[in-house]
């Protein structure tokens, strides 16, 4: 996989640093799990938080707080904590992706928003949304503009806007200033997840009138 | 109050504790970075007996995931830092975090001395490079690592060295592949 459109710093400091919504999170851990330049950049990031936290001035602990965290060790089964297993990856989705869907994608439960293209909406907490897109190949996803930011990583196949391509693994961040047509290239459906902390606008009537009902 | 920039070998400390429960490493540990904790997550909002708590967590859990630190791949502090984010998004946010796809670093080889000796170094020396940044832009940081910032407030460059710390990661990623292929 050759990811030419990558995470930016304010994404991967902002996910180390814990600060972004759990949507979003989504989408940088499972891009993550498919880019090792953004995994070494994202463990930059994290040095950067041990030398921030390194230099925090100290707040005292009370005075008996290592005695109760003895304590504390001690009323745990002393059974290690065992790593998470490396992802033996045989489907599509990375395991940050399948945890969310419960599986892979033949486990996706896809619902129409017309003109061929079908999307799930994943479960996640508040201040941004996440959802997988399947878009017929050649099919383009109207045209639409986005209030807030917006990322879409592309999971299989390719679209291309008026500016790029975006094949597997690449991840497009959108904002207001972006307003495409997105069309998915000929010979593979595509599949994406795409976060964003805003909902989409589409400029077509029909598709506007739609918004409320599927949350596009 | 300064980086800490004693040379305790804090990696052998944890060592200690991995393999013998050694529970005077861990009071030096305790010592070291509990009182960091605590004030990194009353930074973030918690108040004094929540941050207390939430340390107390957090040095628990060092115990328990001794065997999973890597001393090659982080230093201390910035495995701990991980460890506290994550409490705080749990106690103060109360949300879920996604993580990337845990790498197969293969059996637990002999870490590397060189690596090891550098994961240390960076830590210092981006306490360095923090410390001599001008007090906007540091404030700036801080506050991000904090949980006080949203993504649309951070500033793209941040005029911090990382390239050196990315080009060995990325290295020891491609070392990884070429073993796993």
């Amino acid at each position: 996989m050759t990811i030419r459109h990558h995470l930016s710093d304010q994404l991967l400091m902002s996910y180390a640093a814990g600060d972004l919504p759990e949507a979003f999170n989504l989408v940088v851990a499972t891009h993550v799990s498919l880019c090792d330049d953004c995994r070494a950049q994202l463990a930059a990031f994290e040095v950067v938080g041990g030398a921030v936290l390194d230099r925090c001035d100290m707040a005292a602990m009370g005075d008996e707080s290592l005695t109760a965290c003895f304590a504390r060790i001690d009323s745990l089964p002393n059974t290690p904590v065992r790593a998470r297993k490396p992802a033996r990856r045989n489907g599509l989705f990375p395991a940050p992706l399948a945890d969310y869907v419960g599986g892979d994608l033949d486990r996706v439960k896809w619902r129409s928003v017309g003109a061929g293209v079908r999307q799930a909406i994943l479960p996640t907490g508040k201040g941004a949304s996440a959802r997988l897109l399947h878009i017929p190949a050649g099919q383009a996803v109207p045209d639409h503009g986005h209030r807030g930011m917006e990322l879409t990583l592309v999971l299989q196949g390719a679209f291309r806007d008026d500016s790029d391509r975006f094949g597997p693994g690449d991840v497009e961040i959108a904002d207001q200033a972006t307003e495409h047509t997105p069309v998915a290239e000929a010979g593979m459906d595509c599949i994406c997840l795409a976060a964003t902390d805003a909902p989409l606008r589409f400029n077509g009537l029909i598709p506007r009138l739609a918004q409320p009902f599927f949350r596009i | 109050m300064q980086a800490s920039d004693d040379m305790t070998d804090w990696a052998g400390l944890m060592a200690r504790v991995r393999d013998h429960q050694d529970r005077a490493a861990f009071a030096a540990l305790f010592r070291h970075f509990a009182p960091r904790v605590k004030s990194f997550l009353m930074k973030s909002g918690a108040d004094a007996t929540l941050a207390e708590e939430c340390a107390q967590d957090v040095m628990a859990t060092l115990w328990h995931k001794a065997h999973l630190f890597d001393p090659s791949r982080a230093s201390v502090a910035t495995w701990i830092f991980t460890i506290a984010r994550n409490r705080r998004i749990d106690a103060l946010r109360k949300a879920r975090r996604p993580e990337p796809e845990e790498l197969d670093w293969g059996p637990e080889a002999e870490p590397d001395g060189a690596d090891l000796f550098e994961s240390r170094q960076e830590t210092t020396r981006l306490g360095a490079a923090l410390a001599q940044l001008p007090d906007k832009q540091r404030a700036l940081i801080e506050r991000a690592y904090f949980g006080d910032l949203s993504h649309g407030e951070l500033a793209a460059e941040t005029g911090l060295p990382l390239g050196t710390i990315k080009s060995r990661i990325r290295l020891a990623l491609e070392k990884l592949r070429q073993q796993m292929s």
